[in-house]
């Protein structure tokens, strides 16, 4: 319908979120297929990925004497990922640098439009890390607006709340905390990088990790553009760029797919658990000014999920001039009941007696969602290995209890800054392979208080693990943490991988959704449609399929395609075939928010999220 | 004749996020919403440099009017291979009320000063759909104008424009000196790819205030209110044309 070019005409723009809306309604996509349509037919699975790191490049005919060549650029460190770690990496690096006297390049790729667009948290920041950081923050005019004034914590049921005491030595205790946006705060944090010189570029993906000769990390290489949907070559090709360093930090959250690669190349989870996650969702309200409390921290547990789920949800009053609320769900990504739809339980949450009043009235004006770890130090990989380490959420930090990841990413990062900086700047760095290892890194972190404080809270996710659930973890909590202050002789496991804890469809019950009323809960489409997400449309999808038969094959027969479901952005969808019986998989690549769920919860195992073209993805406000 | 090209182009909220109208009517919220350049501008700037890589003319200048941010969309302009650029900063209240006629006055005294052969803008602004700064502009100059250029070729000292129309194509051959506006199918813009990001933070951009062009950007209108388009509201079937009659005379409309 419209030619081949990256945009439209200007009223056809907004053809484009109408499009959208079109291609996914014809699904209907709040019914869900249900086991009782015939699953998979006689008919070969139709092709659906076609991205260059499943089908490579090398024997394809259509890329025969395309320039394969990639400019290449020297760097001192090169970080990726612009988030709270990477961009207080950089900031360490370039203070030290000023301080020695030295000149540093640090160059910090991002896959964002611009820092902060990706950024998703509740977030009740702790300024430990911060004030270690840059100690005149506040003068610096960092968006700390909204010190914690009241801490609520509740346990929900049908309709009513009950309070439970937040006793001071308990982990979700908030005084000297700071409601932040946290997209706001990282944006911050990014000025304050670029003051200090770090060049930083936003809109470039870190798609491939570049290897020395002797196998040591050399360095990174941006995503290539224009290439068509069905793989081939467009006109507008270019291939990346390669960034090379003496040492390459990985700061790229939750899940990211070169750490993906890393753990695979060096080995780096052969000593700890699997990493275990949760789901965030978030949405951002304007509401009515009576209803408004700035300061205002809630937490609750229970209701709508059963005591087995672990999640909670979150609610935060910022005070930042007009009356928003933060607020969203956390599920626990070792659900086993395959029908659970993480979206779906967040919104009918909202209709609690004692949520909906204060949403009553107001407007919601942002939406989101993102991975988050719940591992802990059982999960924690070897962090360093020869050309680079990992920071931040990326090996994971988080404070489950508490739920905070900010403060510990910011340190590890810097931590980090502060064990490269003397190894770069060594007139002979002494190294074994020419990408440096700094294993300095990992001896700091596990003497500073990062590790005191994961260590302190280790038990407390695996104590859900047991028949009781919820209260079991509860009383765990209650007797170990508050009591002995995690100093319990013992660390418990996890349960294993989360992808491994579905169990298939015909053992669990459907669960009944009420319908959005269009006013608290909303359906999918237009949530999605509110986190701004978009990607050039002509590219191949950046979910891949390892093999594209499994889907109908495996997740639709067994466990009645989980991944419609838990994904927030209505990515996937199962639809009928265009000719003859049984469905096939849709991917609505476009509407991705990044949240790397599907990598995953996947059963299978058989989804890899890659990284699509640079300055694609959510386009996040203050999230 | 100097060889060369004025471009002009605008850093918008990107087209794919949801506007929303800030609480007091005034305006659009725009603090920290992802803003690119406009589309018709990209196929502006890649109309210029075709331009020149085939040896038409000799030198592209990008040209952008507002606050420092403006600085980081003609970056990439000049990433995608222009040679130099102009900051016109316009910041607070002038920025709010800066409109195409400012905008093209802005346009024809920098054409003058730069001995422009050509100036290619945007056909409008995906913000507000405008669709008058190049004919403006043309206008404050006394130069022709090819509007809604989907076709470009230069003929000695003249341009053919094919320009889309309502009923169609239209051709006209004009002289130069002259503005064009670029259309959808014009060209598709080429990426801004980081080296040559790199390659530009080395190239020239000029800083300019509207008063050292000589011009008055003051604004003759005045925006009252600023509201989102009324809520769709849910449709009404009814079984007769009987019915259908009586609901239209209950409404008021016949």
């Amino acid at each position: 319908m419209f030619p081949a070019s990256r945009y439209s005409a200007a009223k056809a723009h907004r053809c484009i979120r109408a499009l959208k809306t079109v291609q996914l309604e014809h699904a209907a996509p709040q019914q869900y297929t249900t086991i009782n349509r015939r699953a998979s037919s006689s008919v070969t699975t139709p092709p659906i990925t076609t991205h260059y790191t499943i089908h490579s490049r090398d024997k394809d005919p259509r890329w025969e004497g395309i320039e394969m060549e990639r400019f290449a650029d020297e760097a001192d460190v090169v970080i990726v990922g612009g988030g709270p770690a990477g961009l207080s990496a950089a900031i360490r690096l370039k203070q030290l640098a000023n301080e020695q006297e030295k000149e540093l390049r640090v160059c910090l790729v991002e896959k964002a439009s611009q820092i902060g667009a990706h950024t998703l948290s509740g977030a009740c920041l702790e300024p430990s890390a911060l004030s270690e950081l840059i100690p005149d923050w506040k003068e610096r005019g960092a968006p700390l607006n909204t010190p914690v004034t009241e801490d609520v914590f509740s346990l929900l049921t049908e309709k009513h709340r009950i309070p439970i005491p937040i006793l001071p030595g308990l982990p979700m205790v908030n005084h000297g905390n700071y409601i932040v946006r946290l997209g706001n705060f990282v944006r911050w944090l990014g000025e304050q990088a670029e003051e200090l010189g770090v060049e930083i570029y936003p809109g470039y993906a870190a798609s491939e990790v570049l290897f020395h000769e002797d196998g040591s990390v050399k360095g990174i290489a941006t995503n290539d553009v224009g290439i068509a949907k069905d793989g081939s070559p467009k006109d507008v090709f270019e291939r990346g760029m390669e960034l090379h360093a003496k040492v390459t930090l990985f700061g790229e959250g939750c899940h990211g797919h070169l750490a993906k690669q890393l753990y695979k190349q060096f080995n780096l989870r052969e000593n700890c658990e699997p990493q275990t996650y949760a789901i965030g969702l978030k949405e951002v309200w304007a509401i009515d000014k009576k209803k408004w409390r700035p300061g205002r921290v809630e937490h609750s547990v229970g209701w709508p999920l059963n005591r087995n789920t672990y999640g909670g949800s979150f609610l935060y009053h910022l005070d930042e001039g007009e009356p928003l609320v933060a607020l969203g769900f956390v599920i626990g990504l070792d659900y086993s009941n395959p029908y659970l739809s993480p979206f779906r339980e967040f919104q009918r949450w909202k209709h609690h007696p004692s949520v909906a009043p204060t949403l009553e009235g107001g407007t919601r004006i942002g939406y989101g969602a993102r991975a988050l770890n719940e591992g802990g130090i059982q999960s924690i990989p070897k962090l360093t290995f020869p050309g680079g380490l990992l920071i931040g959420c990326s090996p994971g930090f988080m404070n489950v209890p508490k739920i905070k990841g900010t403060h510990t990413a910011m340190k590890s990062g810097m931590l980090a800054a502060e064990a490269i900086f003397p190894k770069i700047t060594a007139e002979n760095p002494e190294s074994e392979t020419l990408g440096l290892h700094v294993p300095e890194y990992a001896e700091s972190l596990k003497k500073s208080w990062v590790w005191k404080e994961l260590y302190a809270v280790r038990n407390i996710r695996p104590s859900f693990h047991n028949y009781f659930g919820l209260y079991g973890g509860m009383v765990y909590t209650g007797v170990f943490y508050w009591i002995c202050r995690g100093k319990e002789p013992w660390t418990l496991k996890h349960a294993g991988l989360d992808a491994d804890q579905l169990k298939p469809a015909k053992e669990c019950t459907p669960i009944e959704y009420p319908k959005p009323d269009g006013k608290i809960s909303f359906d999918l489409l237009s949530s999605v449609a509110l986190s701004g997400t978009n990607h050039e449309g002509d590219q191949p999808a950046h979910l891949t399929l390892k093999n594209d038969s499994v889907p109908v094959e495996r997740n639709l027969a067994i466990y009645d395609g989980p991944e419609q479901r838990f994904c927030p952005a209505g990515v996937y969808e199962y639809v009928p075939l265009e000719t003859g019986d049984g469905m096939r998989l849709q991917i609505n690549a476009q509407n991705c928010v990044h949240c790397k769920t599907c990598d995953i919860k996947d059963p299978s195992q058989n989804i890899n999220w890659v990284v699509p073209e640079g300055g694609g993805g959510p386009a996040y406000n203050g999230m | 004749m100097s060889g060369r090209v004025l471009v002009g182009v605008k850093r918008v909220i990107d087209y794919a996020v949801k506007i929303r109208v800030k609480p007091d009517n005034s305006c659009v919220v725009t603090d920290g919403v992802k803003h690119s350049m406009n589309p018709f501008c990209e196929i502006a700037v890649e109309e210029a440099v075709k331009m020149k890589e085939k040896k038409l003319i000799k030198e592209v200048v990008v040209v952008s009017c507002g606050p420092q941010q403006a600085m980081e969309t003609i970056r990439t302009a000049l990433a995608m291979g222009a040679d130099r650029g102009i900051h016109v900063e316009v910041t607070g209240k002038d920025y709010e009320n800066l409109g195409p006629l400012q905008v093209s006055k802005i346009m024809a005294a920098l054409a003058k000063k730069e001995d422009a052969l050509l100036v290619i803008l945007g056909k409008q602004a995906i913000d507000d759909d405008c669709n008058q700064t190049g004919q403006m502009t043309a206008a404050l100059l006394d130069w022709p104008q090819g509007t809604f250029a989907s076709e470009l070729s230069m003929e000695g000292d003249k341009i053919k424009v094919v320009r889309e129309i309502d009923g169609g194509l239209e051709t006209v051959k004009i002289n130069t000196p002259a503005v064009i506006t670029a259309d959808l199918r014009l060209n598709t813009p080429r990426y801004a790819t980081l080296p040559n990001i790199m390659k530009a933070k080395k190239k020239k951009i000029a800083n300019v205030k509207p008063a050292d062009l000589g011009v008055d950007i003051t604004s003759r209108l005045e925006v009252l209110r600023v509201d989102e388009p009324a809520q769709r509201e849910a449709g009404v079937k009814v079984e007769t044309v009987d019915d259908l009659i009586a609901r239209l005379k209950e409404a008021g409309r016949i």
